[in-house]
């Protein structure tokens, strides 16, 4: 949909000038010949004006979420801060059970940051839209002075309707629920701490960035007794088995033979003394399941490349409500906090 | 992953937790007697609890946890040292990730970085020399933290500096040695130890031998042990069978890491580069004698301590522990964290009052979050 | 000051500083081996060594580290034993 574009004018400056972010011609250049020309927005207005059939459903629902994105290298391997943000934001819709349907995004941008990586950006951005069955529909850019920020931070926000009957919530969980991940743990932290470089450790890792709406519907419609899901972004499996665990009230019980891990993640936690529950992940979520179904759900999840490596990996329990433990190889069990601050590569 | 997943057979842990309670009861220990077993090195402490291995052990035994944490026994004094230098203009200060939440008067390095310092995490020494190498109009100061496993990285990176004739590289340098504070512990009348699991890196630097006084003068046996849980079980069931046959000696449970003799290369480079402080502050043990290490004043040029006119040089400093801390205590055995009175409350893992509830080797961090003190008894 | 994991050495970087890289399952990171060389740099590719913070520290000696596997091993084995007798048993006690 092209309706009222005007013919894109010619962005020739290769770096960000404070004039890009003034609100004249140059900043109509910089949005029209980056931004527009890869989201193809429908319509120029101020706000983009959608109608959806869905919404209109009665007991339907609208789901809306924000996140902004800060991270550093701003690319890395396996994606950019870019699909980051898009993955990010359709994940948050579709683990309340929704389906995404429009994203805004915002770009605060250092004053000196190349147009060629804007570019880059703004066209992973749309790739992955387009794989997740979304769209880009408005978005702001501002520029700030050198310094200020780390060459760009992108804020999206994202629309989506939950379907009528869908009622995902942690507080839905019950004993004996199992515990399910889509795939390896850790991979995108991990790789993000070999791309930052200041630990000079080189490895093939790329970061695990996906879009999991597609994986969410199949299971849900392997599994309709599918009660929560959480993406295990900052802080790991580990912060979002406890968010789960103390919603619900429940305690949880992990498996640490199941962990799905790969041999790189591995061997960088214990170079650098970090446990893998803690690390990022920008593609794997963990959902729970009643006990009968999860074999089903196990199978829809397989059937996806985002979930070609789901394994169970605990259950929920009565018991002291918002404890997570896991049973070590030995037979041991240890708890598995919330992180507290940052977990920071070690010597000792 | 060779060499560590081998070490972690749950099998062979069932083996030796068997073989363990069998001589636990031969030798007639019990929860309320038990044979008392000190893991010197805080490594050793964080495994037991990442593995849940004090739990899965005969009651009888108690482990009871060492000064071998370096972050744990570093004074507060030091690290206001430290946030002292990284304040100063044009200063890199560099760090291991392990010093970066330990409390001072004035706040930790991570605050001090968060209020404009140019504090930076760095996995090895090498990456500061590099630092220094890539950024000639800064001062690039590593902070040496670490026992005799981490001395020498420090020592030949320093020799390396000088080599190159790098002016703008130094090192502020808090080594300690093992030997000094074990001593200190098996003077003490009240410690009453039955054995030692010995550290197994430090013990890859400085071999076996430091250790024959343990056996030879006050009798007590002492195992030197790898990391993985087999290599703990298998030492502690070591330790027991010679207390049981009334034996004292010192073993090598690691002997496929550490040599008998120690690292020639190791031991050559920190006696070249350092000497003994004649006395060192310990947090929790107050001054010991000749603990502690100094840069030698032929290599003054890359010592923190001679450029910016701090630390010793300038004359030692003591501060005052917070109210109530027990620090001390704790880190010395005589108590367990749980009897600590800010245990929880007001010291936990987000405001810590002690290095113990910062450090992953201390006591305190480790009963936190493993849960130590939290588990049920199975 | 504990925190050391076995790497193999698969490339010399560096002769003049001593400096080589190690693979640590698929994670490669320059370290020096200033601690464990005896004779040519060359030799040391394919050992597996201990790294602490960036230095190889130690040669793991593969003879030790098998034998100890292996008492552990015969531990392991011995034990399965007896908790076969032993479950053996019970199920004969259990028979009426």
């Amino acid at each position: 949909m092209k309706d009222g574009l005007r013919p894109a004018r010619t962005l020739r400056d290769d770096r960000v000038t404070l004039a890009h972010g003034g609100g004249g011609r140059a900043m109509r250049d910089l949005v029209e010949g980056v931004f527009t020309a890869a989201f193809e927005p429908p319509g120029m207005e101020d706000q983009a004006r959608l109608t959806s059939a869905a919404l209109a459903e009665p007991g339907a629902r609208l789901a809306f979420t924000t996140d902004s994105f800060v991270v550093t290298p701003v690319e890395f391997p396996g994606g950019d801060i870019g699909k980051l943000a898009v993955c990010g934001t359709v994940n948050d819709l579709a683990v309340g059970g929704a389906r995404p349907l429009w994203l805004s995004a915002a770009f605060i941008i250092e004053e000196g940051c190349e147009v060629a990586l804007l570019r880059r950006i703004a066209a992973t951005m749309r790739a992955e839209a387009d794989r997740a069955g979304v769209r880009i529909v408005t978005g702001d850019t501002k520029v700030v002075q050198r310094g200020a920020a780390d060459r760009v931070y992108v804020t999206t926000s994202g629309v989506g309707v939950i379907p009528p009957g869908r009622e995902m919530s942690a507080e839905a969980c019950r004993p004996g629920d199992v515990a399910l991940v889509n795939g390896v743990l850790g991979d995108h932290g991990a790789a993000i701490l070999a791309a930052r470089g200041d630990l000079a450790l080189t490895t093939d890792l790329q970061s695990d960035c996906a879009s999991l709406n597609r994986l969410i519907e199949a299971t849900l419609a392997a599994a309709p007794g599918l009660r929560c899901a959480r993406d295990a972004t900052r802080g790991g499996i580990a912060s979002a088995l406890n968010e789960i665990a103390e919603a619900s009230a429940l305690s949880i019980e992990l498996d640490e033979t199941a962990l799905p891990l790969r041999p790189e993640v591995k061997g960088m936690c214990e170079i650098l003394g970090l446990d893998p529950l803690y690390l990022a992940n920008e593609g794997t979520l963990v959902a729970f399941v009643p006990a009968d179904q999860a074999e089903a759900a196990l199978a829809a999840m397989r059937s996806v490349p985002e979930g070609a490596n789901a394994v169970a990996i605990g259950r929920a329990q009565a018991g002291e409500p918002g404890r997570v433990t896991m049973r070590t190889a030995f037979g041991g069990r240890r708890i598995v906090d919330m992180l507290v601050g940052e977990q920071l590569p070690r010597i000792c | 992953m060779r060499y560590v997943e081998e070490f972690r057979d749950p099998k062979a842990a069932r083996a030796l937790i068997a073989r363990i309670a069998e001589a636990t009861d031969a030798i007639g220990a019990t929860r309320e007697e038990p044979v008392r077993i000190m893991e010197i090195c805080g490594g050793h402490t964080h495994a037991i609890f990442r593995y849940g291995l004090d739990k899965l052990v005969h009651e009888g035994i108690e482990f009871i946890h060492g000064p071998g944490c370096p972050v744990c026994v570093l004074p507060m004094a030091r690290v206001d040292e430290c946030v002292e230098i990284a304040e100063k203009p044009g200063v890199i200060f560099t760090t291991f990730g392990d010093a970066m939440r330990v409390p001072g008067t004035k706040g930790s390095l991570m605050q001090a970085k968060a209020r404009g310092a140019d504090v930076r995490m760095v996995y090895s020494p090498l990456d500061a020399l590099e630092l220094s190498r890539r950024n000639p109009d800064r001062e690039v100061v590593f902070f040496g933290l670490g026992f005799e496993t981490t001395t020498p990285s420090t020592a030949l990176t320093l020799l390396q500096a000088a080599r190159e004739q790098i002016p703008n590289f130094s090192i502020f340098c808090n080594h300690i040695t093992v030997p000094p504070p074990l001593k200190a512990l098996l003077d003490d009348p009240w410690m009453m130890l039955d054995g030692f699991v010995g550290p197994g890196h430090v013990s890859m630097v400085i071999g076996v031998h430091p250790y024959d006084f343990i056996a030879r003068d006050y009798g007590k046996p002492i195992v030197v042990a790898g990391f993985e849980p087999l290599d703990l079980l298998q030492s502690v069931l070591m330790v027991l069978e010679q207390i049981r046959e009334g034996r004292a000696e010192v073993k090598n449970q690691y002997a496929r890491v550490v040599p008998e003799h120690g690292n020639p290369v190791s031991l050559a480079a920190i006696e070249e580069v350092y000497e003994p402080r004649p006395s060192f502050e310990w947090r929790g043990l107050g001054e010991i004698d000749a603990s502690g290490l100094r840069i030698r004043p032929a290599f003054a040029a890359w010592d923190a301590e001679e450029k910016f006119g701090i630390g010793y040089a300038a004359g030692p400093r003591h501060v005052e522990e917070p109210e109530g801390c027990a620090c001390g205590q704790v880190m010395t055995g005589r108590i367990k964290p749980t009897a600590c009175p800010r245990f929880g409350n007001g010291c936990s893992p987000e405001t810590p009052l002690g290095a113990l509830m910062v450090s992953s080797e201390g006591a305190c961090a480790a009963y936190w979050q493993y849960g130590g003190a939290r588990v049920a008894a199975e | 000051m504990c925190l050391g994991i076995p790497g193999r050495i698969v490339a010399i970087t560096d002769e003049a500083r001593q400096m080589a890289m190690a693979d640590v399952s698929g994670v490669r990171r320059e370290v020096s081996v200033a601690c464990v060389v005896d004779g040519p740099l060359d030799a040391l590719v394919g050992e597996w060594v201990l790294i602490h913070v960036g230095f190889a520290m130690s040669l793991i000696d593969e003879a030790e580290a098998a034998r100890t596997l292996d008492a552990l091993r015969e531990l392991g084995e011995a034990q399965e034993a007896l908790d076969a007798m032993a479950e053996g048993a019970k199920s004969l006690e259990g028979t009426t």
